[in-house]
């Protein structure tokens, strides 16, 4: 490709900012565009569910950086911007109001939407899904002790909303239309613990529950199931799930298949357009390359890297072995690699002490660990994940040996 | 506002005014010392905000919890005084603290 000299990110999050800072670490001179629709600069999502949600941690503590930064470092940060069109034969993005910015290396970073619940009644007030600063603070006062809460889905958005909502007082009811909670996940056993923890701190479940509408006149009060059962509350908040903004890459024929599709460049077929973080798909390098979309910290500061490197043409970075947390209660629950496709789990600890690992197996092969305050199984399982090593399941159901001294010992 | 002493592995430091309240990783991040990574942003999920307290200031910053001590067990070149600075509250009393910072947190 011919020397870059102007990089549009369309996409403010942390995917957006994380570029546009590694492009300037890396020494990249020319010019940096980060086009945002919130009206803030880059901040972090994974405490909106959690810290921030329960006013542990301020709107600027979310920020990655002081927004006086990007001025700093020359990055032209368009916040409360849409961009509109992408011409890709000029290499042209126009805004909305018709402002039109040039780009040698352009990076869709564009995120995902929530789902919106697609019942009569969801469009009341007190009816809130959480995905911005905007989205918390629109239900943050609502959200007090006695406060009747019905939270719709039991993913991890759901789960971390109603841990904080006991905490702060709220009486809690969690419906969901699997047979379990974090069906799509974890297996059956941690969703287990999950459920068993949940309840045991005061929050009711209704499973294989299907929510038919949300009952109120301006304002929700309550929540009516399919089978015809209705359940009071002050406010509802969906956790259903993300869709991948993809409507820029669609409108300029970028192949999309649930997520713009690229490759381990995080390049898609227009050799000058990456796509990154959650809007995105790419191969996964340590399972057999398999396409996958995912939602997480670390793909969007993955993405970061890859893209930064590839446009400073410089080396790509080690691909780490894909990781998750969720914080629920005093519980730190982490997780490593992709355990779809799972034949066999091996355990380590008891549930019951609140302290175990899941460990995830495949045609022999460890393929990812669910961890609950256990941290040295989490990174241990994490390390011989990305290197390419596995032990043999006994190995780890052994709980005398100490996880660092299991990995030291693995081998190819 | 305490001040705090980043210095990089190759010897580069940077003298940082630190909000108390925040934590010592936070600090640094917002104004883009380079080799914190922090990937997770202080929620001790991915223990890449590794640095060494210097032994003068041991005392002042406590040790780690062993949720921590187990997330250090896996980072690179642990030495006695190695703790996750997202894990370290600036305090009035950490005015001055010194922390270096390894090679790499990968």
């Amino acid at each position: 490709m011919s020397e870059i000299k102007r990089v549009i990110i369309i996409g403010a999050g942390q995917a957006g900012g994380e570029t546009a800072q590694r492009l300037r670490q890396g020494g990249f001179e020319g010019d940096v565009t980060l086009i945002g629709e919130e009206p803030l600069a880059p901040y972090q999502r994974p405490p909106l569910s959690k810290k921030y949600l329960a006013g542990e941690l301020d709107a600027e503590r979310l920020q990655l950086r002081p927004p006086e930064v990007y001025a700093e470092e020359q990055i032209a940060l368009l916040t409360g911007t849409r961009a509109v069109w992408i011409d890709r034969a000029n290499r042209r993005v126009r805004l909305e109001g018709g402002r039109e910015l040039s780009y040698d290396a352009l990076v869709l970073a564009t995120g995902a939407r929530p789902r919106m619940l697609k019942l009569a009644g969801a469009d009341l007030a007190g009816s809130h899904v959480v995905r911005t600063v905007a989205d918390i603070d629109g239900f943050k006062d609502k959200f007090q002790a006695g406060a009747k809460l019905v939270v719709i889905g039991a993913g991890y958005i759901g789960l971390e909303t109603a841990a904080v909502a006991r905490q702060r007082g709220l009486d809690v009811t969690v419906i969901e239309s699997a047979v379990r909670p974090l069906a799509r996940v974890t297996c059956p056993e941690v969703a287990g613990f999950w459920l068993d923890e949940h309840t045991s701190k005061g929050v009711r479940f209704m499973l294989s529950a299907q929510p038919a509408l949300i009952k109120g006149v301006e304002r929700v009060t309550g929540v009516r199931l399919a089978d015809g059962s209705e359940i009071a509350a002050d406010l509802v908040i969906a956790g259903i799930g993300v869709t991948p903004e993809t409507t820029l890459a669609q409108q300029c024929s970028l192949t999309v298949e649930d997520g713009i599709v690229t490759d381990r460049q995080c390049r898609t077929a227009d050799d000058a357009i990456y796509a990154i973080g959650d809007c995105a798909r790419r191969p996964m390098v340590h399972y057999d390359n398999r396409m996958a979309r995912l939602e997480s910290v670390h793909n969007a500061v993955e993405g970061a890297k890859i893209v930064a490197a590839a446009i400073l043409g410089r080396d790509p970075p080690t691909e780490e072995a894909p990781w998750f947390w969720s914080d629920q209660y005093d519980l730190k629950f982490q997780i490593a690699g992709l355990f779809q496709g799972y034949d066999r789990i091996v355990r380590r600890g008891d549930p019951a002490e609140r302290a175990f690992a899941a460990f995830y197996f495949k045609a022999g092969r460890l393929i990812a660990v669910d961890a609950v305050n256990r941290p040295a199984e989490y990174l241990g399982a994490k390390l011989l994940i990305q290197t390419g090593r596995s032990v043999a399941p006994a190995v780890l159901e052994d709980s005398s040996r100490p996880m660092k001294e299991i990995v030291a010992a693995a081998k190819d | 506002m305490p001040k705090i002493t980043y210095i990089e592995n190759n010897g580069k430091e940077h003298v940082i005014d630190a909000p108390v309240g925040q934590t010592v990783m936070e600090a640094a991040i917002k104004h883009g010392v380079p080799g914190i990574d922090a990937d997770c942003g202080g929620a001790c999920a991915c223990a890449t905000c590794h640095v060494y307290v210097d032994p003068a200031w041991t005392d002042k910053t406590g040790e780690a919890s062993s949720m921590e001590q187990s997330m250090l067990d896996f980072a690179n070149d642990v030495e006695d005084t190695s703790r996750l600075s997202c894990q370290i509250k600036v305090t009035d009393a950490l005015d001055g603290l010194v922390v270096r910072l390894p090679r790499s947190q990968h």
